[in-house]
C-alpha cells in the first residue's frame, strides 16, 4: 500500500502538469489584485484620499487646546479686585463671560440651559479676606457633561487665579515684599521635544499608524471574505494553489500601498506640519515593516472566521475601535487604570504610535526602541501563525 | 499511478462507502460508485439529496467523516492536492472574476495550474475562435450574458485539461437554446477524454448522460444508464424516474 502510493506521487511529478506546477501561480495571482484595485472604481481614490483626509483635517480638530469657554460669574463681593479678577480672566482669551449672576443658583441655571459651561463664585468678603487675612477663597464649579471641557476649563482658570494671586500679593502687602521674602518655590516649567505642547506634532505620527492598520490590515481582510462571498475563492481553493501563496498575492499589494502611503504622510508632514523626525526614517521604515505584517496577519485571522462581508465589516469596526480608544491616540495610556493598561499592552497600535512618537519627537533609534520591537514581532508572529493554522482550504 | 490503471483499468472516480456528517445530520450515506473515463455521469437527487457536498468531496474540498474516494488515481482523503491538479471544478455560483477580462480570466486559471504563458496564449487564441469569443475577448466578464459567461466558465474549468471535470448544476437559469450549445461543448470534452461528472436538476439533461445516479437523503437509491432506468421503473422518461424515487424522500427541502 506504502508503495503504491509512492509511485503514484512519482509517476504524477514526471507528467507535465506535476512538473510545472511549482511556480504555484503566484505571478498570476498578484497580477490579478493589481488589475482589480487598480479596475476597482472606488478603492484607489480611497488609498489616497483616505490618508491625506486624515492628515490634512483631523490634527487641525482634534485639539485639546478650548478656546470660547463659556463662564458665568457670581460676583457677590462687587469690589476692585473681584472686579479684576473677573476682567484678567476675560482677557485670556479662553473664556467668554456669558452673564454675571446674582446668586449661585442662577449660575446653575444658565450651566443647565447650557449657555455656560464654568461658574466662578466669588464670595461677599473677597477683598476684605485678600487683604487682613491675606488670602480668600473663590469657588469654581464646571459642566463636566463634557468631562474633557470641564476638566480642561478648570485647569484653565486655576491658572488664571494663581497667576493673579501672585499678581496681587507685592500691591497688597508692599512694605513687606522686600525685606520679609516669604519663600517661594519658582516653578519653570519647560516641555521637553515639543516646546510649544503643539498638539498636531503629536497626533500627526500617531494618525499615520491609524492609517496604517486599515489600508494594510482591514482592507485585505475585507477583500478576501468579499471573494468567500462571490464564490471566487472555492474556484481557487479546488485548484492547486496552496493556501499560503493565495493569501500573499492578496496581500503584497498592500503592503506596498502601505508603504507608499507612509512615505506619502511623511511628505504631507513636513509639507504641511513642517514635521521631520528627530530620528532616522529607516527606523520608521523598520517597525512600519514589522507592523504592516503583525496587522495583515490580525486581518487574515479576521477573515478567516468571517464567513460574511457583514461579518467582516463588524469585527473590523470592533477591533477599530478598541485599538483607537486603548492605544494612546487622544488619552493617554498612563491615565488608564490598571486593566486598561493591559489592554493596551495587547494593542499593536500603541506600540507603533509610541514608536512614531519617540523616532518623531524624540529622534529615538532602534535600540531604545527595543521594548517596542519585542513586541511587535511578537505580535507578528502570533497572528501569522493563527492566520496559518485557522485558514481552512477543506471542511 | 501505472499500479492503480492496472488494478482498475479505466476508473476515474471511485467512491467507497463515502459519508460525510454534519453533528448528528447525515448529508452524505455510505455511497458507492465508479465513473469510466470519458464517461458522462450525471449526478441526480432533490435539493438537499447530498449531491453537493458529495461532489465537493471529491473535489477534496471537504473531508470525508468515513469511507473511501479516489479521483484521476489519487485518495481524496490523503493526497486532496493532487486531486485538484488533475480536477477541473465549476460551481453552482459563477465563479470567474467579473472585474477581469475574458483573457485576463483564462491566463489566471491557465497560470495557477502551472500552464505557461505561451500555452496559454496558443490555447486562448483557439478557445476564442471555438467559442465564437473573438469580439468578448478584451470584456470584462462581468459584462457578458448569462450564457456567455456559463460557456466561458466550462471552458476555464478545462482549460488545463484535466482528468475529471466536476460541473454542479452548470446550465442553472439558462434558456434552452444555451443549455443545447452547452452540452455540445461537453461532447467535445469527453471527445478529447476529459470525464465528465456533472449534477442537474434538468431531466433532458439526465437523458444525455451516460450514466445517472439518483440520490435520495444521501443515500444513490438507483445507478444505471438512462435506458435501463426507465426500463427498470416503466417510465417514458427520466422525469418520471425521478419522481417516482424522489417521492421516497424524507428530508425537507432546505
Amino acid at each position: 500500500m506504502k508503495n503504491r502510493e509512492s509511485i503514484e506521487i512519482k509517476t504524477n511529478s514526471d507528467s507535465p502538469l506535476g512538473a510545472r506546477g511549482h511556480s504555484f501561480g503566484l505571478k498570476y495571482l498578484l497580477r490579478k489584485e493589481f488589475k482589480q484595485i487598480l479596475r476597482n472604481k472606488f478603492l484607489p481614490k480611497m488609498i489616497f484620499v483616505f490618508p491625506f483626509m486624515v492628515l490634512m483635517v483631523f490634527p487641525w480638530a482634534a485639539s485639546y487646546e478650548i478656546k470660547n469657554l463659556n463662564i458665568s460669574v457670581v460676583d457677590n463681593d462687587h469690589s476692585t479686585f473681584s472686579q479684576q479678577l473677573t476682567q484678567k480672566i476675560i482677557s485670556s482669551n479662553y473664556f467668554k463671560l456669558t452673564d454675571v449672576s446674582p446668586n449661585y443658583n442662577k449660575a446653575i441655571k444658565s450651566i443647565e440651559s447650557n449657555q455656560a459651561d464654568i461658574i466662578l463664585e466669588i464670595p461677599a468678603n473677597f477683598e476684605k479676606d485678600l487683604v487682613t487675612q491675606q488670602g480668600a477663597k473663590v469657588m469654581v464649579a464646571s459642566n463636566a457633561v463634557n468631562g474633557m471641557k470641564g476638566g480642561i476649563g478648570m485647569t484653565y482658570l486655576m491658572g488664571i487665579i494663581t497667576d493673579f494671586n501672585t499678581g496681587i500679593l507685592p500691591k497688597l502687602i508692599p512694605s513687606t515684599a522686600s525685606n520679609n521674602v516669604t519663600p517661594s518655590i519658582q516653578i519653570d516649567s519647560q516641555y521637553r521635544f515639543n516646546p510649544n505642547l503643539n498638539y498636531r506634532v503629536f497626533m500627526v505620527p500617531a494618525l499615520m499608524v491609524m492609517i496604517l492598520t486599515l489600508l494594510c490590515g482591514f482592507l485585505p481582510a475585507v477583500s478576501i471574505v468579499f471573494e468567500k462571498e462571490l464564490g471566487t475563492m472555492e474556484q481557487i481553493n479546488v485548484s492547486p494553489v496552496p493556501k499560503s501563496i493565495f493569501i500573499l498575492a492578496k496581500l503584497i499589494p498592500f503592503w506596498l500601498i502601505g508603504f507608499i502611503v507612509i512615505s506619502i504622510g511623511f511628505l504631507v508632514a513636513w509639507a504641511v506640519y513642517g514635521l521631520i523626525p528627530a530620528g532616522y526614517f529607516s527606523t520608521i521604515y523598520i517597525f512600519a515593516a514589522i507592523y504592516i505584517f503583525a496587522v495583515s496577519g490580525l486581518g487574515i485571522i479576521i477573515s478567516n472566521y468571517a464567513a460574511t462581508l457583514q461579518q467582516a465589516m463588524f469585527i473590523v469596526f470592533f477591533f477599530m475601535l478598541i485599538f483607537i480608544m486603548m492605544s494612546g491616540l487622544y488619552t493617554p495610556i498612563d491615565g488608564m487604570p490598571e486593566w486598561g493598561k493591559w489592554i493596551a499592552a495587547f494593542n499593536p497600535l500603541k506600540h507603533f504610535m509610541e514608536v512614531m512618537r519617540a523616532v518623531y519627537l524624540k529622534g529615538s533609534n532602534l535600540f531604545e526602541l527595543t521594548k517596542q520591537l519585542y513586541a511587535l514581532i511578537g505580535f507578528a508572529v502570533i497572528f501569522n501563525i493563527w492566520a496559518v493554522l485557522s485558514y481552512r482550504k477543506n471542511s | 499511478m501505472d499500479n492503480i490503471q492496472i488494478q482498475n483499468t479505466s476508473k476515474v472516480i471511485v467512491a467507497e462507502q463515502l459519508t460525510k456528517t454534519f453533528g448528528h445530520f447525515t448529508a452524505v450515506d455510505n455511497i458507492s460508485f465508479e465513473v469510466e473515463k470519458g464517461e458522462i455521469f450525471g449526478f441526480l437527487g432533490a435539493n438537499g439529496a447530498g449531491k453537493t457536498t458529495a461532489m465537493r468531496m471529491l473535489c477534496g474540498l471537504s473531508i470525508p467523516t468515513s469511507g473511501k474516494g479516489f479521483v484521476a488515481g489519487f485518495d481524496i482523503y490523503k493526497q486532496p492536492e493532487l486531486v485538484k491538479k488533475n480536477i477541473g471544478y465549476m460551481s453552482q455560483k459563477f465563479s470567474l472574476y467579473d472585474d477581469l477580462k475574458v483573457w485576463e480570466n483564462i491566463e489566471l486559471f491557465g497560470g495557477i495550474y502551472g500552464m505557461k504563458d505561451k500555452e496559454i496564449r496558443l490555447k486562448t487564441d483557439e478557445l476564442m475562435h471555438i467559442l465564437n469569443f473573438e469580439n468578448e475577448r478584451n470584456k470584462l466578464v462581468g459584462s457578458l450574458p448569462l450564457g456567455f459567461k456559463q460557456k466561458l466558465a466550462f471552458s476555464v474549468s478545462i482549460f488545463h485539461n484535466p482528468q475529471v471535470v466536476f460541473l454542479d448544476e452548470p446550465t442553472g437559469g439558462v434558456d434552452p437554446i444555451t443549455r443545447r450549445q452547452f452540452w455540445e461543448l461537453i461532447y467535445d470534452a469527453t471527445s478529447k477524454g476529459i470525464t465528465v461528472f456533472v449534477t442537474t436538476h434538468y431531466m433532458d439533461e439526465a437523458e444525455y448522460c451516460d450514466r445517472v445516479s439518483i440520490m435520495v437523503d444521501g443515500r444513490i437509491e438507483a445507478l444505471d444508464s438512462p435506458k435501463n432506468l426507465k426500463m427498470h421503473f416503466d417510465a417514458k422518461n427520466m422525469d418520471e424516474v425521478f419522481q417516482q424515487l424522489a417521492r421516497k424522500a424524507k428530508r425537507v427541502d432546505s
